[in-house]
């Protein structure tokens, strides 16, 4: 199956009053074509709702007028010649809906009505061309400066020692959640420039500290990602209850789970291996054996850019 | 091999992420301990699992996989395939035991990490 193009997405995003032209140009059924060619002539447009008392009565375009010019009928009335009953598109809906309509009928332009019935636009399939390549040109230029914001961080600001602080807050037990710092962390440090080797590393790490706070912290804790131009220091926090022997924690397979978090797949007694695998350094304190804390240093000698 | 092909030659029904079926599978790996997953599979890599619940899509989408096969018949639920199809992660289930599975991936081509036989 192809992949949806951003330019698909935005067809069912935009709506039509993001599109239309909303000056709308019209005339009277009283109006003569040969008025009509001047009006057109003038505005510069192709086509025109026919309007009398607030009611639209139907749609006059520049072939309309071909036709009378070559019959010579140009003294005859707008409303005599005009498409009547037109089809009305409704400014809240998607332009995909508008573009279903203009290869259904084949018309060149659609008169669009707010949801009371009022006119409010007129929309040609130029408009909709229009609309998608300023929409294509906004996003592009955001993204363009959101990037160079991001990599060029580090070098645009000066002090002595520069941090970016990340702060999370882990709720304890809370398995459907789980997961979402790590994410959270892989996207923050993807959009600071980092590679995707750099970024691997920090989000394995961070999940499984992560994970280690939902399955064993009591009261939830804390993870901080201080981000800095030469490395980027994890700190995970808890208050407890602690690890007894560190040094088994270390080991792998070693797990003090219990029963149903490990057939849910977790508790594997990986998940310190896997920060200390992941990362440069690693340092882990449980004092008293009352509260964690874990840091984890991953250097950047390439890693940033 | 894409994972669309790969539903060509093994009972596979998609569960979420159609529109991301056209990814290129770079290999496999299979396992239900998460942090082993999170260790050894590499990205582009299809994953074979009978966890079904929502951290799976949490653990695809940090290693970047290609998607998800679960077996033996077993359901992601409704968490887990919204999850999916917020993250673009590709979810397949099958009837088949993640031994056959493996071994009918293994046959089309699909080798693990560490496979130098092939």
């Amino acid at each position: 199956m192809p992949q949806i193009t951003r330019l698909q997405e935005l067809v069912y995003e935009l709506k039509i009053s993001e599109v239309m032209t909303k000056d709308v140009v019209t005339v009277g059924p009283e109006t003569s074509m040969a008025e009509l060619q001047e009006i057109l002539r003038e505005r510069r447009i192709s086509g025109a709702p026919v309007f009398a008392d607030g009611e639209l009565l139907g749609m006059i375009s520049i072939e309309d007028l071909i036709k009378a010019l070559a019959a010579g009928e140009m003294d005859n009335a707008v409303g005599d010649k005009m498409a009547p009953d037109p089809v009305s598109l409704r400014s809240a809906d998607p332009v995909v809906l508008a573009v279903d309509r203009f290869s259904q009928y084949g018309f060149g332009r659609f008169p669009v009505v707010d949801d009371d019935g009022k006119l409010v636009g007129i929309l040609t399939q130029g408009d909709i061309t229009r609309g998608l390549l300023k929409k294509l040109e906004v996003e592009y230029h955001e993204e363009e400066v959101r990037r160079y914001r991001a990599s060029h961080i580090f070098e645009d600001v000066v002090s002595d020692r520069t941090s970016i602080f990340l702060q999370y807050d882990v709720v304890a037990r809370d398995f459907d959640r789980a997961g979402e710092t790590a994410s959270k962390i892989k996207r923050a440090l993807t959009r600071l420039g980092f590679s995707p080797q750099i970024v691997r590393r920090a989000a394995i790490a961070a999940y499984e500290a992560e994970m280690n706070i939902i399955i064993h912290a009591d009261q939830g804790g804390e993870m901080v990602v201080d981000v800095q131009p030469e490395q980027i220091i994890m700190r995970a926090v808890d208050t407890g209850p602690g690890i007894p022997d560190i040094e088994r924690a270390m080991q792998p397979g070693f797990s003090t789970a219990p029963e149903w978090i490990r057939e849910m797949g977790f508790g594997a007694g990986m998940g310190l291996a896997n920060i200390q695998r992941c990362t440069d350094e690693m340092r882990l304190e449980s004092p008293l054996g009352t509260r964690t804390f874990l840091e984890a240093v991953i250097f950047l000698d390439e890693g940033l850019r | 091999m894409t994972l669309e092909e790969l539903c060509h030659h093994l009972p596979l029904e998609v569960q979420a992420g159609p529109a991301r079926l056209g990814t290129e599978v770079t290999g496999g790996y299979a396992s239900d301990l998460l942090s082993c997953v999170m260790a050894q599979a590499q990205e582009g890599q299809v994953w074979v699992t009978l966890q079904s619940h929502p951290n799976i899509v949490a653990v695809a989408s940090l290693v970047n996989l290609a998607g998800i096969i679960i077996t033996e018949g077993m359901k992601p639920d409704a968490a887990t395939i919204e999850k999916a199809e917020e993250q673009g992660v590709p979810i397949l289930t099958t009837e088949l035991t993640t031994f056959t599975v493996v071994g009918r991936l293994f046959e089309l081509g699909v080798r693990g990490v560490d496979d130098t036989s092939a």
